[in-house]
């Protein structure tokens, strides 16, 4: 087994992976089932990281509509009203995605500068690992504020079982931090990449994981909504 | 090979739908208002699966039979390509499919979306593990309120009434078999203690799941005295099999003289 | 093409026995260590169905050694009604999620997609073998409820709330079992949402060059439409067996209403709605059904032409019609529902898409039928399996017109026409999917041939036996026969006792045949003629590689195609097929 990291597929010039457009000649033969270009270069999981949004997307779907069902069908919804720090919390994340978003703009500089002016690419390359570093602090900063916001629940006595409303509560900010943690593990292997290569398989790693980051916070925005509505 | 299958599947055809056209097993005689309009549905939708269940199976082994082992290189194609029988599906299918639908809705409407005659015979109907219990009001009309709390099988409170304390309670008849008046409208009301349960006459035609938590409705009108069961249709535990009881159509004056002696 | 650069692959070379055959980042492994596990499943699953027949056709009869399997089930080796309703839970659950989902679609699929598709592996090979070992635990997870204090679990693969939520206090079977079962479906959903996010962006993003999405095999169209109805399914199943699990163990009432009673105990639910659990259940249980139908449809519609030696008729349209069965899927759920309490007027609401859903399977077959028309047809276990699947799906498919209407299925709800209809469908006709794959790829798969006298002898035998097993069983349901019970004790159930027996018998008959397949398998494994590249004169990119292919699937070659995947009978061709790769030019009608 190789030590270094598993290298997706690189094949000589012209025989390139497909992407969507595959080389054929007759463009009537292509089906176009998406819409936004690939190139050569491409992750596949560039592509997979959309196809885990949906699936993501679905599973809260069921919950929200199970929450939705459930509060009209008795009258044993306790109104609580959604913690405070829970819209410090939300602010953070929103946050979090700007200073990812300067992440990859100082990345995509850094690749640019990388052949003429290697000292100017050096110093955004830095800048982006620490823009990066920040959108995992912010990051870990929102889970240790959504579990202030459960202790908050906790001292108002409402537990996973106390009332109808509190069990979507906690069941759905449990599992928004849930995926949001492994949302943190993708942003710190994308860290860990462009330390080592600033390279344009690089460009992807971070793309995936901005893509994921970004799903995650507008998760939690439209959550938010909802439990603001609802609680 | 090829003529052996041809041979099998047109057997098989034949065999199954023998079967059906004989009624050698089939629905029970039909005894409410609603039957006619589900049985007629019925022999609709069996004359048209079975034409094309029929039809495509012997087309299938006519293929088969037909198809020629060989080196010839030439195979034969479908004339005219896929789209007319694309055509041909969508309209013969589709067609299909609206007469049942028009027909049918009106069908369903009937039992499970129109209200009740208004003086219809009210019964209430508790469902457990396993049994059907069945009140009716009393002379007084009015059925005693529920406490799930004082249910009590063992001394036959299956429906948590407080006679004490309540008065609409206290003429409440509560049978085991849901004894009904024969052309008369009758109008239950379906609920449950503990699991789902369900409420099938097959010579009625209609079920429907009882439901914890819910009352649900569901009438009919009974055209035929006799006796027929009452079976639970959803699994429920272990009981569930066991789980019956009678519906018992009798003549206007023998349910009169019955409900006095209850 | 240049010369293959050997250094450059997905991912290195297996070494070691671990690495080569238990914990393999190799499509190939992971696709045959699915496979196996759906043997084990399915043999499993027989069984249980085998005592419940019996028991069924013999209701007081002692089964020989049932004691010693379920001491507590079977008392002086007689099935009690609990023990009946737990092996047709567990019989259901295997059946459905290991077998039907397992077979055609992880096993087949992760075998043979990437290879159609011209891809040296799954675009996520961690991912990939994270899926099987995450189903085999699900697996491991399901069969440890047998030995349970309370036994497996017995409200049905259905799992119905309030039966499946209240806990032990509902009875036998509704204790740790029913605890495990929803545990175990979590996990296997968490394996479905991994190897379906490896169809979909290899399928995607790992066609080699000239694989266009029009030239893709029928077979990998239909894995590829089944991961995206899986991937959208599973995941709302997921949470929904959380919310089962958190009714059971930490008291909260998302299914569980007010005022239930159980011996005479108030339990301390509130305000739930066991009709909630059936949305989400059926929300996804019925693209599960299709999940289970499609690969069989890109099986048929890839196996049949190779042997009827002709294009398949309507390819676009083949795959417009799984497209459109996997849309249609997700807004007939209702369709279970018709009678549970639920408003009726969306009974009528669902039973329009239920009933147009039937027109693109309609379409289906009148493709497959013109197929056949006229065709030069070759006839093996694998073809024969596809004639068989045509058969059986029409007879599945139309009691299914029946059920569709509200105003039918008023009288046909959970009687035995159900158990008739959607065991035509799924195992029947998925099975015959299943059988035709096995025979097909089998060759490329181990490397060897599999007996074809072996093959037809079970074909014919199961053929038979099928129809003679649950045909039946819509006469059964016409009479009102109901369903998921233990015994036949009413008055108008014990004259068809007889043709229960009948059933039985024909079942352990049917049983019985399946050991030819199970023996054919193994034996052909270890002792089958050595395969061919291409034993079939077949055109998709698997035939242009060894049987098996190496690790790498092509041996370093990145292949170039040139053709769709059906040209079989071409004229002016060198052979009467000319396969994807091959850079003969035609004029390819």
């Amino acid at each position: 087994m190789s030590t270094t990291s598993t290298p997706q597929v690189r094949v000589p010039n012209e025989i390139k992976p497909a992407g969507l457009h595959a080389g054929t000649t007759n463009l009537r033969e292509e089906i176009r089932i998406s819409a936004f270009p690939r190139t050569e270069t491409t992750l596949p999981a560039e592509t997979g990281v959309w196809v885990a949004v949906a699936a993501i997307s679905m599973c809260f779907a069921a919950l929200i509509s199970a929450l939705i069902v459930r509060e009209g069908i008795a009258a044993d919804w306790v109104h609580f009203g959604v913690p405070r720090i829970m819209y410090v919390n939300t602010f953070i994340l929103l946050v979090s995605s700007i200073s990812l978003e300067a992440a990859r703009n100082s990345f995509s500089k850094a690749q640019e500068f990388e052949r003429q002016n290697p000292a100017a690419g050096e110093k955004a390359l830095d800048r982006a690992r620490l823009w990066l570093l920040s959108t995992v602090a912010l990051g870990a900063l929102f889970v240790v504020g959504q579990v202030m916001a459960w202790r908050d629940l906790v001292a108002k006595g409402l537990f996973l079982a106390s009332s109808p409303s509190s069990s979507f509560f906690y069941l759905l900010t449990a599992a928004h931090g849930l995926h949001l943690l492994g949302g943190i593990a993708g942003l710190g292997y994308a860290f860990w990449r462009i330390r080592r290569d600033p390279g344009s398989q690089e460009t992807g790693v971070l793309s995936v994981a901005g893509v994921y980051w970004h799903f995650m916070d507008g998760l939690w925005a439209f959550l938010f909504i909802i439990l603001v509505a609802r609680m | 090979m090829g003529k052996l299958f041809a041979i099998v599947v047109v057997i098989i055809a034949l065999v199954s739908a023998g079967f059906i056209v004989a009624h050698v097993w089939w629905l029970p005689t039909p005894i409410s208002t609603i039957a006619p309009g589900i049985d007629g549905q019925f022999n609709e939708t069996m004359w048209f699966t079975g034409a094309l269940f029929l039809s495509s199976q012997f087309v299938l082994a006519f293929f088969v039979w037909t198809s020629r082992e060989g080196k010839d290189r030439k195979s034969k194609y479908w004339p005219g390509g896929p789209w007319p029988l694309v055509g041909f599906a969508i309209v013969v299918v589709g067609m299909e499919i609206l007469t049942l639908t028009f027909v049918g809705s009106k069908v369903w409407a009937a039992v499970y979306m129109t209200p009740p005659d208004p003086d219809s015979m009210q019964v209430d109907v508790a469902a457990e593990q396993f049994a059907f219990n069945f009140r009716y009001p009393g002379p007084d009309g009015k059925f005693g309120t529920i406490h799930p709390e004082k249910i009590r099988d063992g001394n036959g409170n299956f429906f948590g009434l407080d006679p004490e304390n309540d008065v609409a309670a206290r003429d409440d008849v509560i049978v085991g078999t849901l004894t009904v008046p024969v052309n008369k409208p009758v109008s239950l009301t379906l609920h449950s203690k503990d699991m789902i349960h369900s409420f099938y006459v097959p010579e009625l035609r209609i079920q429907q799941d009882i439901v914890p938590g819910l009352n649900v409705p569901l009438h009919f009108t009974a055209t035929k005295v006799g006796s027929y069961e009452i079976v639970c249709t959803q699994l429920c535990g272990l009981g569930h099999y066991s789980m019956r009881s009678f519906l018992q159509v009798l003549p206007q004056d023998q349910f009169d003289q019955w409900l006095k002696t209850q | 093409m240049s010369t293959p650069d050997p250094t450059i692959h997905q991912h290195a070379a297996p070494t070691g026995f671990i690495r080569k055959h238990v914990f393999s980042l190799d499509h190939k492994v992971i696709g045959r260590q699915y496979y196996d596990l759906a043997l084990v499943a399915v043999f499993l699953g027989l069984l249980l169905s085998w005592l419940m027949r019996i028991h069924l056709g013999w209701m007081n009869a002692p089964i020989p050694l049932l004691g010693k399997l379920f001491p507590s089930g079977a008392p002086g080796n007689v099935m009690t009604p609990d023990l009946y309703l737990s092996l047709m839970t567990m019989h259901a659950t295997i059946m459905v999620f290991f077998v039907l989902t397992t077979a055609p679609f992880a096993a087949f699929g992760n075998y043979v997609l990437p290879i159609q598709v011209g891809a040296e592996d799954m675009a996520f090979p961690h991912f990939n073998m994270m899926s099987f070992w995450v189903t085999f635990l699900a697996f491991l997870v399901l069969i440890s409820s047998f030995f349970v204090g309370d036994g497996p679990p017995l409200a049905g693969w259905t799992s119905y709330a309030p039966l499946s939520s209240v806990g032990a206090v509902a009875g036998p079977g509704q204790g740790t079992g029913q605890t495990l079962w929803a545990v175990s479906i979590a996990i296997f959903c968490i394996g479905q949402l991994l190897g379906s996010l490896n169809f979909i962006t290899t399928t995607l993003d790992l066609r080699t060059k000239g694989m266009s999405l029009a030239r893709l095999p029928l077979s990998t169209w239909a894995w590829f439409v089944t991961s995206v109805i899986g991937l959208l399914a599973f995941a709302v199943l997921l949470p929904a067996c959380v919310l089962l699990i958190l009714d059971r163990t930490a008291g909260t009432s998302f299914f569980g209403p007010t005022g239930l009673v159980v011996n005479d105990t108030v339990l301390p639910y509130s305000g739930g709605s066991p009709l909630l659990w059936q949305h989400l259940f059926w929300f996804f249980g019925h693209p599960e059904v299709y999940i289970a139908i499609l690969p069989g449809f890109g099986i048929i519609s890839t196996v049949l032409p190779a042997f009827a030696r002709k294009r398949l008729l309507g390819h676009q349209v083949m795959i417009g019609c799984m497209v459109s069965i996997g849309f249609l899927s997700y807004m007939v759920w209702g369709h279970h529902m018709f009678v549970s309490g639920m408003n009726p007027f969306s009974a009528l609401m669902f039973s329009v898409p239920t009933l147009i859903i039937t027109i693109p399977a309609t379409i289906a077959v009148l493709m497959w039928l013109g197929t056949v028309y006229g065709a030069r047809m070759r006839y093996t276990t694998a073809s024969l399996f596809c004639l068989g699947f045509i058969s059986v799906f029409i007879t599945g498919g139309l009691s299914g017109f029946f059920l569709a209407q509200p105003s039918l299925d008023t009288y046909l709800h959970a009687t035995y026409f159900v158990v008739a209809h959607f065991h035509f469908v799924m195992a029947i006709a998925a099975m015959f999917g299943i059988f035709a794959g096995t025979h097909f790829w089998f060759p490329k798969m181990y490397g060897r041939m599999m007996n074809e006298t072996l093959g037809k002898w079970h074909f014919w035998l199961t053929f038979l036996g099928v129809y003679c097993v649950f045909m039946p069983m819509h006469y059964l349901g016409l009479a009102g026969n109901v369903r998921r019970y233990a015994a036949f004790t009413d008055n108008y159930l014990v004259p068809l006792i007889p043709l229960h027996k009948f059933i039985t018998m024909a079942a352990l008959f049917v049983g019985a045949t399946q050991f030819i397949f199970f023996f054919n398998f193994f034996w052909s494994r270890f002792r089958g003629p050595k395969a061919p590249d291409n034993p079939w004169d077949a055109t998709t990119l698997e035939w242009s590689t060894t049987s098996p292919p190496p690790f790498d699937n092509f041996g370093g070659r990145h292949l170039v195609v040139h053709h769709g995947p059906e040209l079989y009978g071409v004229e002016g061709a060198a052979n009467d097929y000319v396969m994807q790769v091959s850079p003969e030019q035609v004029d390819a009608r």
